[in-house]
């Protein structure tokens, strides 16, 4: 069923996708992108925002990346790494790193600048603050024995050990750089990828420039690209119709997708994927009624959906009903399971007859009054949580919408401020270490917003996490995913988000992944005209 | 003179003042952390430890007074301190969007005072005929229509007639003024248009009001050239409050055209204003709304200085 799944998936992507081998790359031109964010600074270890790697991805490497011709978005290969060994007790993991690689200002990139990356997203000197480093505790060393060789050792072996070496954000820096001030990255950009710095104007553009010494022979295509910052929705969409700009990499609504379309026919292309990332419900623990998992069961027992998804895929962007992991992936429950699980049944008459049920039992009246709090952006929070809303009044709840502003958000739901809440997950790979890790209890993972303690959701997180046998780690992600969404429902999921990707006829090369963190180093790309 | 002049400018310094300590505060009350905005909302494994870390590097950890008095006395050298979101100077920041929004400014005054003063003065003086019909009623329809929409409408226009869009980036007129044009002349029309409704209306009461008073009447009784009453005693006299629309409303083009700037995708001040907001960065809002304030009490202090120049009544009390 998975191997179907994941067929499907592929096929849906490759279906809608330009056609890739029977076309010879065409060099030369400038790609001309738009981007809805722009970086607060050049530091790709400290910044979460896509806003920074659509344009400042293709002036780095990795060690390693995701293959860009991969349409699930999940195939490792090595970027500054040509090879790499991991050893039999999974503790040791050696990479080579590949010879002829310079920096855009002619040092030369050996083992010692990837030990210095790394220890500066791991092992962060006194001050510098790294917001990631809670993803690799499992991580021991980064040691770089000669310029050709890196090695990483691990406390406990870890399932997602390459994946965490292969995230976008793990940009290669100079160790000279670093060493001289940790914080210069933030300010200078000075890479070996694809691409060479040329400008950035503030609120305006970034432009980048062909890098003549990149270390893959006959990439990148293109001549260079300029990244455009548009915040406007409406703007994107316009520079795109009016040729101001060839594609915006994050995605647009399927609205946008239908308007682009019916203006520009055949010279846009449309690539679709699901997307990995997720509105979740966060119920607040510490709140009665919720603290009573007879509740928080009846709340996503009087979900639909299978309706959700048909009614809100037209309007935003959201489509696939989904568990854990995004639908159609290698750990990714099979929809036939999936409907065994509180909320996913097809028979909504009998799934609301429980709600009411377990309402009833927990002493939750009719007519019982909450509010949920919504973060304020159209897509597509504020469709999810109206529909939310409907499905609640279905059961006899009674709830209200409160809309926050975006950067009063995250204060208020870490604060606890709140009954029930949007809250929302969101990986560069379909990675379960990744998925999963806000989920441990609080105080294990700080954006456990729900505000929960469960030991043994945090074990079964462990067991996935250290597991070494791919069916191993399987039934322990399943398990975990019925604790958290069934059993205990701690966490309430509502639709995978659905990326659709509207692209001028020229560009080609690129292929829409589940993330929009991803394959946007632009080496592969060209255009036909 | 010079005294009022005087007089005029020291009064400026306690409204800036009150302005400074109002947009400390309110920054300080608004719910939000830039810290938490940056770090932890797409991220589920930034820790408590690395947050307060970085509120720590920022200075946010200081006592208010402290983060007032550091900002206070960075005003006083002329210095406003580096942008907590971006990490950048803010004269920069603020200098790099300045250029756009004067000229957006400029071009849209222009726009309003040449479609204004023309309207207003022949609705006024065809009071009641099919022209002052048609200015009024081209007049309510500017300030009926939201500046932001016209803008919508004349991109959309643009595609579908032209299949063009306006530049997306600003290109400073020394560089190409043809590109330049092209890029900032759609705002300034669709702002100029609303802009100018106002004035319009404002120019024909005023001529009205006017073209009633003694001394024109007398003015005419004498026999005086019907052109040179119109244009010495009444439009000279009609023009004092239409200036001082024309003058606020330049003042509020400078940081006020959020929206319009969203639509045709301007690096504006107002852009950059919401931005600051929405990312609670603290030191350049403040910057960003002392730097309105400047330009509102100046201009209203140029306002003045233009009365006592037409009105000879003022500079005489």
């Amino acid at each position: 069923m998975r191997r179907i799944a994941a067929a499907l998936l592929g096929l849906l992507v490759l279906g809608l996708a330009p056609a890739r081998a029977d076309e010879e790359p065409r060099r030369g031109g400038e790609l001309i992108f738009v981007v809805p964010s722009e970086p607060p600074s050049y530091d790709a270890h400290r910044e979460e925002t896509f806003g920074l790697i659509h344009p400042l991805a293709p002036f780095y490497s990795l060690l390693l990346r995701i293959d860009p011709t991969d349409p699930n978005g999940s195939r490792i290969v090595g970027d500054v790494a040509e090879s790499w060994t991991e050893s039999r007790d999974h503790l040791t993991y050696t990479f080579k790193i590949r010879r002829g690689l310079t920096f855009h200002d002619g040092q030369p990139l050996t083992a010692r600048d990837v030990k210095a990356s790394y220890d500066h997203i791991i092992f962060p000197a006194a001050g510098v603050a790294s917001s990631r480093k809670g993803a690799y505790v499992a991580f021991e060393s980064v040691t770089a024995p000669d310029d050709r060789t890196a090695v990483f050792r691990l406390r406990w072996p870890a399932a997602a050990a390459l994946a965490l070496l292969a995230s976008p954000w793990n940009f290669i820096y100079s160790a000279d750089r670093l060493r001289q001030d940790p914080r210069w990255y933030e300010t200078h950009i000075d890479g070996t990828g694809p691409f060479v710095f040329v400008e950035h104007v503030r609120g305006s553009h970034i432009l980048g420039k062909r890098n003549p010494r990149y270390g893959r022979p006959g990439l990148p295509y293109l001549d260079g690209f300029r990244a455009t910052f548009v915040k406007s929705d409406s703007a994107q969409i316009a520079a795109i119709r009016g040729g101001r700009a060839m594609v915006q990499f994050r995605g647009v609504s399927p609205a946008e997708r239908e308007q682009l379309q019916k203006a520009l026919g055949g010279e846009v292309r449309i690539q679709e994927s699901p997307w990995d990332c997720a509105n979740w419900i966060a119920m607040n623990h510490d709140r009665k009624p919720f603290d009573d998992r007879r509740v928080r069961r009846a709340l996503t027992l009087a979900i639909d959906r299978y309706e959700m998804a048909s009614a809100l895929s037209k309007i935003t962007i959201v489509r696939d009903v989904a568990g854990v992991q995004v639908p159609g992936t290698e750990y990714a429950t099979p929809p036939a399971e999936l409907e065994t699980l509180a909320g996913y049944g097809r028979d909504i008459a009998r799934s609301r007859a429980e709600a009411r049920r377990l309402l009833r039992e927990a002493g939750v009246t009719e007519g019982f009054r909450f509010t949920l709090k919504n973060r304020g952006i159209a897509h597509p929070y504020e469709p999810v949580g109206v529909y939310l809303i409907d499905q609640w009044r279905r059961v006899g709840l009674d709830v209200s919408q409160e809309i926050i502003e975006p950067a009063a958000y995250f204060s208020t739901i870490r604060a606890g401020d709140f009954e029930v809440a949007v809250d929302f997950q969101c990986g560069y790979l379909v990675e379960p270490d990744l998925d999963l890790y806000k989920f441990q209890s609080t105080g294990v993972s700080d954006a456990n917003y729900a505000r929960y303690r469960d030991p043994v959701l945090d074990d079964l997180y462990r067991q996935q996490s250290r597991a070494t046998d791919k069916a191993a780690r399987g039934r322990a992600v399943r398990a975990f995913e019925r604790r958290l969404v069934d059993e205990e429902a701690h966490y309430l999921m509502t639709l995978q988000w659905h990326r659709i990707i509207a692209q001028r006829r020229q560009l080609r090369g690129w292929y829409i992944t589940p993330s929009h963190y991803v394959n946007q180093q632009l080496d592969t790309v060209w255009l036909s005209e | 003179m010079l005294r009022y002049v005087l007089k005029r400018l020291l009064l400026m310094l306690p409204t800036l003042a009150g302005v400074a300590v109002l947009v400390f505060v309110l920054m300080r009350v608004l719910p939000g952390d830039i810290v938490e905005l940056r770090f932890a909302g797409e991220s589920s494994f930034a820790s408590k430890a690395a947050l307060d870390l970085e509120r720590g590097r920022l200075g946010l950890d200081a006592p208010l007074w402290r983060q007032f008095a550091r900002w206070i006395g960075g005003l006083v050298r002329l210095d406003f301190g580096r942008s907590l979101w971006t990490g950048g100077p803010i004269s920069r920041e603020i200098a790099l969007r300045f250029q756009l929004s004067l000229e957006v400014a400029v071009l849209a005054t222009a726009v309003a005072v040449l479609l204004a003063v023309p309207l207003g003065l022949l609705a006024a003086v065809r009071q009641d005929t099919w022209v002052d019909y048609a200015v009024r009623l081209f007049s309510i329809a500017g300030l009926a229509v939201p500046s932001f929409w016209l803008g919508i409408l004349l991109i959309l226009g643009l595609l579908v007639a032209f299949g063009w869009l306006p530049p997306i980036e600003f290109t400073p007129v020394y560089v190409s003024p043809w590109r330049n044009l092209a890029q900032l002349v759609w705002p300034a029309l669709a702002v100029g248009y609303r802009y100018s409704a106002v004035a319009t209306r404002m120019m024909r009461s005023a001529m009205l009001e006017v073209l009633r008073e003694d001394y024109v009447r007398t003015a005419r009784a004498k026999g005086l050239w019907p052109r040179l009453v119109l244009w010495r005693h009444a439009v000279r006299n009609a023009m004092l409050p239409v200036f001082t629309v024309i003058v606020l409303e330049f003042a509020f083009l400078i940081g006020g055209l959020v929206v319009t700037e969203q639509v045709f995708n301007l690096n504006g001040l107002g852009l950059l204003f919401v931005e600051s907001i929405a990312h609670r960065d603290y030191t350049l809002t403040q910057a960003l709304v002392l730097l309105v304030a400047v330009i509102t009490v100046l201009a209203n202090f140029v306002a003045d200085l233009v009365y006592v120049w037409l009105d000879p009544r003022i500079r005489y009390a």
